[in-house]
């Protein structure tokens, strides 16, 4: 075992853990209370004191996928032949008369996420590639105009953007969003694949140009694949920010092509605001996320700060 | 940079090839690449640049397609800046952009320097820090208007089981006095992670080698701590505080769900009211010459945060 000075004692480890403990614990309170909110009966939502032991329900959730009206004639039918989800939606007096929009909304914002990604990071990794490896004139000034177009922002860029939508029919289209989220992530894809493609060291390319391979050839048979993570995780940035975008979608887009951001803190059930049924849709949603912040913690800071700070 | 091998590599390279890729010279293929990135950002960003300061000199008003457009001139500009409301709306936002940074500077670099002391676990709690700061703003400040919801809120509940207040005699989003610290408290919540991650990586940049070194000239802990972390951590601290100014300059969608900018205008900032004269009130012309304004200041910004990130490169 070596000594050294620098390193930190096992009290002040236990002190930091603990205190580093504490505040994360605090920290994901609310999004505990997400996640078990989806899970409460509306009464339990609501209860005060607030109820952290409850008797778990899936009514959230059935709120969430349809739309009800109060049951007037309540014994039409026998009720031990309803599917489950009509006879829970029965014990609270209502009748199911529909699917709610929230799947088409949910799937909305899968299409216009994927969709702007895919465009964002093509383009992106053939400009990247470019400035990496070429002499581009102006290079530099391209570049920050690059970033800069991710400096404005998006409430003052959607005036001039709303007009031209309209004029060219693109308003609340499928096409407009991901044309919109394409030029804005193209930015973040276009500076952190440039940054991953900078580490590949050039003479791997110039052997292959050597052993008689085109330009464009070394590209795709030797860069490519040495840059594969990189691009990778650069695509899940660019799909969580399309994911997570609220300021255009609700500008731009009111029905067929609204997104799940915009759509979700308007979910509203028989009188007043449906908690659970929002509390459900918030999990559905920020759960994936979550899930690719995992994946992504190696590479998190590169992707927050453009690629700024590399650790 | 790379000249010298770029061009040794093009001498070598016209060999006999078989891709139909043959007859593009590097130049052109720059150019290829380049290109539609180059097009699709000026058709999305810098068309609509120009036609919004064509705008601000006009009078044109969306919702009246009929009436004649008059060219006005820097009345606009004129009138913002004359403007009263805006300077209510410049302190909200001062404030929100102030207490935001204070706050998450302290915090973050606080939870950096204590996981920096590599207690076992540390990355999985990082990770589960860092959770907020990846999702939804909008859903989750809509959320949060749950959890300050007077006597059911579980924010309330929890501050009046601390202090023994009541939870039912105050709401966060509600109050005048109160409204201004709830979108501080959200935002913090969400985005020290943030401000933490750049310091942890500050951190863990400095070599164990010079804090060795002090040591052995007796320099005490309170002075290694002054004289070798803040100084090597400084300059990333810098580039959190900027991005987090820029980025709360910005700000819309959490505060849209969770104040609404209300009440009254205690919370309205710089976006919600330029959203509001120019989705609401539909007045084009002053709101085009409005985010003109806005563009002017963020641009200053980003100057400011490239500088500072070219400094940040050069250690």
């Amino acid at each position: 075992m070596s000594f050294s000075v620098t390193a930190p004692s096992t009290r002040q480890k236990w002190i930091a853990g603990i205190l580093v403990i504490g505040y994360a614990l605090i920290t994901l309170l609310p999004l505990i209370w997400i996640v078990a909110t989806g899970f409460k009966s509306s009464p339990d939502a609501i209860a005060y004191p607030p109820k952290i032991v409850f008797d778990p329900t899936v009514e959230g959730y059935v709120n969430l996928f349809t739309t009800q009206t109060r049951l007037i004639d309540g014994n039409a039918e026998a009720v031990e032949d309803l599917p489950w989800y009509e006879k829970l939606v029965r014990e609270r007096g209502n009748t199911i008369v529909g699917p709610s929009r929230f799947s088409e909304r949910f799937f909305n914002s899968v299409i216009i996420g994927f969709g702007s990604t895919f465009f964002a990071i093509v383009l992106g990794t053939a400009a990247a590639y470019a400035f990496s490896r070429f002499k581009v004139p102006l290079k530099d000034d391209l570049l920050f105009f690059i970033l800069s177009t991710r400096m404005m922002p998006p409430i003052a860029v959607a005036i001039p953007i709303f007009l031209m939508f309209r004029n060219l029919g693109l308003n609340d289209t499928h096409a407009g969003m991901i044309l919109l989220y394409t030029a804005v992530n193209l930015s973040l894809s276009v500076w952190l694949i440039n940054g991953f493609i900078d580490e590949i060291p050039i003479e791997y390319e110039e052997a292959a140009l050597i052993d008689g391979y085109t330009r464009f050839q070394a590209f795709y048979k030797v860069v490519l694949p040495q840059a594969a993570t990189g691009i990778a995780s650069t695509a899940i940035f660019c799909l969580i920010f399309a994911w997570n975008e609220y300021a255009f979608a609700v500008l731009l887009t009111s029905g067929t092509a609204q997104t799940a951001p915009p759509f979700i803190p308007t979910i509203i059930g028989v009188g007043g605001q449906d908690w659970p049924a929002v509390a459900a849709g918030a999990t559905l949603f920020l759960l994936p996320v979550m899930v690719f912040t995992i994946l992504l913690r190696k590479h998190l800071l590169r992707g927050i700060t453009f690629g700024a700070v590399r650790k | 940079m790379s000249d010298p091998s770029e061009n040794r590599a093009g001498a070598i390279s016209p060999k006999p090839s078989t891709s139909r890729f043959r007859g593009i010279s590097d130049r052109a293929l720059a150019w290829t690449f380049v290109a539609p990135t180059i097009v699709i950002l000026l058709a999305i960003n810098i068309f609509p640049l120009i036609w919004t300061i064509y705008l601000s000199f006009t009078n044109y008003r969306v919702n009246r397609p009929n009436r004649d457009v008059d060219f006005i001139g820097l009345r606009n500009y004129e009138r913002i800046l004359s403007d009263s409301d805006i300077w209510i709306t410049m302190q909200a936002t001062a404030h929100f952009l102030i207490w935001t940074i204070v706050l998450q500077v302290l915090i973050g670099f606080t939870l950096a320097y204590l996981i920096n002391k590599k207690f076992k676990g540390n990355d999985l709690w990082t990770t589960i820090i860092v959770l907020p700061m990846m999702l939804s703003p909008a859903v989750v400040g809509n959320f949060w208007t749950f959890l300050y919801q007077p006597q059911i809120g579980l924010f309330n509940y929890v501050v009046g089981f601390l202090t023994g207040a009541d939870p039912s005699s105050f709401s966060m989003i509600g109050e005048v006095a109160l409204a201004p610290w709830a979108i501080v408290i959200v935002d913090t919540w969400m985005w020290t992670p943030f401000v933490m991650l750049i310091c942890l990586a500050g951190l863990r940049s400095i070599p164990d080698s010079i804090y060795e070194a002090a040591e052995c000239d007796r320099a005490s802990k309170w002075r290694q701590f002054w004289t070798i972390t803040i100084p090597m951590v400084l300059p990333f601290l810098m580039l959190a505080v900027l991005f987090r100014g820029i980025e709360n300059f910005k700000m819309f969608d959490l505060v849209v769900q969770l104040t609404g900018g209300g009440p009254g205008s205690t919370t309205e900032l710089t976006s919600i009211n330029l959203k509001r004269e120019a989705f609401e009130k539909w007045r084009t012309g002053y709101a085009s010459a409005y985010a003109i304004i806005l563009f002017v200041t963020v641009f200053g910004l980003a100057s400011i945060y490239v500088k500072a990130l070219n400094k940040v490169k050069e250690r």
